[in-house]
């Protein structure tokens, strides 16, 4: 047998991880590659699935979008996919550079579990579900079940992420995110807010500032019930209460990317001018 | 140690690479295997862009390619955007603007720019940035750089 396989199947590639379990998945590989050039990772038989088609792309089924789990960030900053999606579409365009959004992934993103990946907060905060697949059969989880800790995911050496599920957008949305320039930067902070104008109801999810990915739900419950549905506003003090409230959720750390009290800070000033956009 | 003998097509031509291990990047096996230098090795983790080919004619990291698994892609790296030992537009234009100091940069940016144009002819100052924000320069500052496009986007333009 090949020591790289790159099927065109997804049954296929459920059969070839199900009978080997030194073979490993390996999708864009901005992660996966860096691992391996810096000696990290040294792979025994590689999994490629650039050339599944089951994974590519992204389509609308009514109120859902369903991404598929090779969808590169440069699709998801499709203007057709932002009217849909319009945080994520925003994260996808600030991740990396054109180099690295024409190949990375969502499915990548959510695999590698890294604290710091832009999709994250905004697949929380849009309470998205990961359809994970093997020969056993499907399963479907939440974010937060999928990963449980830095760089760790509760997924089997035979499962491979298949596709992810989102409500398509009922109201504004926004993702912020800061780090030392604009372009090809890792967030030390990143925030996502999502307000749904039919169920009233707010998501916020938080990025690199906890080990797996978290909600602030104190913010969220704040805002659903501070925000008046029929105008979208709110009273004075509601989105710096909301900051306050969101920075108060995270858990970041000191590294070399930055340091807890900055992180926190951000958070705060970040949730307060998410929600001030979402309501203007 | 994973080995696996392979064929990779790069620039219009076949090229075998005999027992490779497993591990290595596209640009490795450019530089390394094919004699392919125009890629350069800098960074390994697709920060600088230095590498930057077209993979299926998108742009890429070549470091962030498993060569093994570009099997049956079309790649083209700096030395195939031009006909045999005759300058590109972009690289003319390097030359005319100026937009060449140390040089380690240039080809990754050239494939870059030939890319950007080939999707948007006259592309406006902030989208020309955002288009190479993943190639770095330690030397000329980009304004030269910057230069240079304007000037491949107005002589296709005029011709």
């Amino acid at each position: 047998m090949s020591n790289v396989v790159v099927p065109t199947t997804l049954d296929e590639a459920l059969a070839l991880l199900a009978a080997d379990p030194q073979l490993s998945p390996l999708a864009g590989g901005t992660d996966f590659m860096v691992e391996v050039n810096h000696g990290a990772r040294r792979p025994v038989r590689v999994l490629a699935l650039r050339a599944v088609a089951e994974l590519r792309g992204w389509r609308r089924d009514g109120d859902v979008l369903v991404i598929g789990a090779g969808c590169t960030y440069v699709s998801m900053a499709d203007p057709a996919f932002a009217v849909a999606a319009p945080a994520l579409a925003q994260a996808a365009r600030t991740i990396g550079s054109p180099q690295i959004r024409n190949v990375g992934t969502i499915g990548g993103n959510l695999a590698t579990a890294s604290p710091a990946g832009d999709t994250l907060p905004v697949l929380m905060a849009l309470g998205a579900r990961v359809e994970v697949a093997s020969t056993e059969g499907t399963r479907t989880l939440a974010v937060d079940e999928l990963i449980t800790g830095v760089k760790r995911t509760v997924l089997h050496p035979a499962e491979l992420i298949t596709s992810v599920r989102i409500p398509v957008a009922r109201g504004p949305q926004e993702f912020c995110k800061i780090g030392t320039r604009n372009a090809m930067v890792i967030s030390a902070a990143g925030i996502a807010v999502v307000l749904d104008r039919e169920a009233h109801t707010v998501g916020c999810g938080l990025g690199s500032v906890t080990a797996a990915p978290v909600r602030a739900t104190d913010a969220e419950t704040f805002a659903a019930e501070a925000i008046d549905w029929s105008t979208l506003r709110a009273g004075a003090g509601t989105t710096e209460r909301f900051g306050t409230l969101a920075a108060d959720a995270a858990t970041p750390i000191d590294d070399h990317r930055s340091t807890a009290a900055y992180r926190r800070h951000a958070i705060g000033v970040m949730a307060r001018r998410a929600l001030e956009r979402c309501l203007s | 140690m994973s080995t696996q003998s392979y064929r990779l097509r790069v620039n219009g031509a076949d090229h075998e690479v005999a027992e490779g291990w497993i591990g290595e990047s596209l640009l490795d096996v450019l530089r390394d295997r094919l004699g392919l230098p125009g890629a350069k090795n800098a960074c390994e983790e697709g920060e600088c862009g230095s590498c930057s080919v077209l993979v299926d004619g998108v742009l890429s990291c070549a470091c962030l390619v498993l060569a093994a698994a570009a099997i049956g892609t079309e790649i083209t790296t700096v030395e195939g955007l031009g006909a045999e030992g005759a300058l590109t537009d972009v690289q003319q234009a390097f030359i005319d603007a100026g937009a060449v100091q140390c040089g380690f940069c240039t080809p990754g940016l050239i494939v870059a720019i030939h890319d950007l144009l080939d999707q948007d002819a006259s592309p406006e100052r902030l989208v020309v940035e955002e288009a190479l924000s993943g190639n770095l320069c330690r030397c000329t500052g980009y304004g030269r750089i910057l230069e240079a496009v304007d000037l491949v986007a107005a002589r296709r333009s005029a011709s």
